[in-house]
């Protein structure tokens, strides 16, 4: 982390869940943005080199996203997030699961609930994801996350290098 | 068949038996005997653990000894350790979007 603010993830086996907690150094507003706007979540979703690259997103309960995370190759990997429950800044949940190109999602998938709160200009999102079973999380990394990772990180750096602090 | 090591881990008795036989090598019966449950039953969780590779067989003499294969058990943590890389570098990509985004609003 290029600063001192929070990232902790925590795995709780037994819960089959996963929690990501992450301070940010902006207010409430703007993170919501962050992550309920296709054209600002499509910059950040897919950890370089790969892209998220969204076909459509409707941001509203029984809503869904359909997006593809696009390998260096141009190799798709499809995943539709249906949105469960929205309360406008301050919690969503989204139920999350792998799909083809032509919008079949692939049963079982995981459920998400996004936590965000404000204090002093700092905002703190919580994500919960819990996993019916956790070997789509391997499946996830197998499906090629893995050999880009070394990359991936020196990439960031060598772009959080070159923008303006 | 392939199991899901998570499905193994779930259940708490046999979360109990990976605790056991971490701390060394032991025979079923030896297991059963710490636990409020059946012969039958601590086999069958046996069975189930070592179809998912987190446990291995080894005779000696006439009797089956159960161990942990450690391995398998840090082959878990890796995977974990992969998707947290994946939500930091993701989380580091916003913050960077978070302050231009900051920046061109001032």
């Amino acid at each position: 982390m290029k600063n001192d603010l929070l990232f902790d993830f925590t795995v709780d086996k037994a819960k089959k869940t996963v929690t990501i907690v992450k301070e940010f150094a902006a207010e409430l507003p703007l993170v919501w943005d962050a992550y309920t706007k296709q054209e600002i979540l499509d910059q950040w979703w897919a950890p370089k080199p790969w892209k998220s690259s969204t076909k459509f997103m409707n941001f509203e309960v029984g809503g869904r996203r359909f997006y593809a995370m696009v390998s260096p190759e141009g190799q798709e990997h499809w995943s539709i997030q249906k949105y469960t429950s929205i309360s406008p800044k301050t919690n969503f949940k989204i139920y999350n699961a792998f799909a083809d190109k032509d919008e079949n999602p692939e049963l079982p998938g995981s459920e998400w609930d996004l936590n965000f709160s404000e204090q002093n200009g700092t905002t703190t999102v919580s994500v919960t994801i819990y996993n019916e079973s956790l070997t789509r999380m391997e499946k996830m990394i197998e499906m090629g996350f893995k050999e880009g990772f070394t990359m991936t990180m020196e990439n960031l750096e060598k772009l959080l290098a070159t923008l303006p602090r | 068949m392939r199991r899901d090591i998570f499905q193994a881990i779930a259940d708490p008795t046999r979360r109990g038996i990976i605790a056991l036989i971490a701390l060394q090598a032991m025979t079923p019966n030896a297991i059963a005997e710490n636990f409020n449950t059946t012969r039958q039953a601590v086999s069958k969780h046996l069975r189930i653990l070592t179809e998912c590779e987190l446990v291995k067989q080894e005779q000696q003499g006439r009797e089956i000894y159960y161990s942990l294969e450690l391995e398998k058990m840090k082959e878990i943590d890796k995977w974990l350790d992969q998707y947290r890389k994946i939500w930091e570098t993701r989380y580091n990509q916003l913050d960077t979007i978070l302050s231009t985004i900051k920046k061109q609003k001032k």
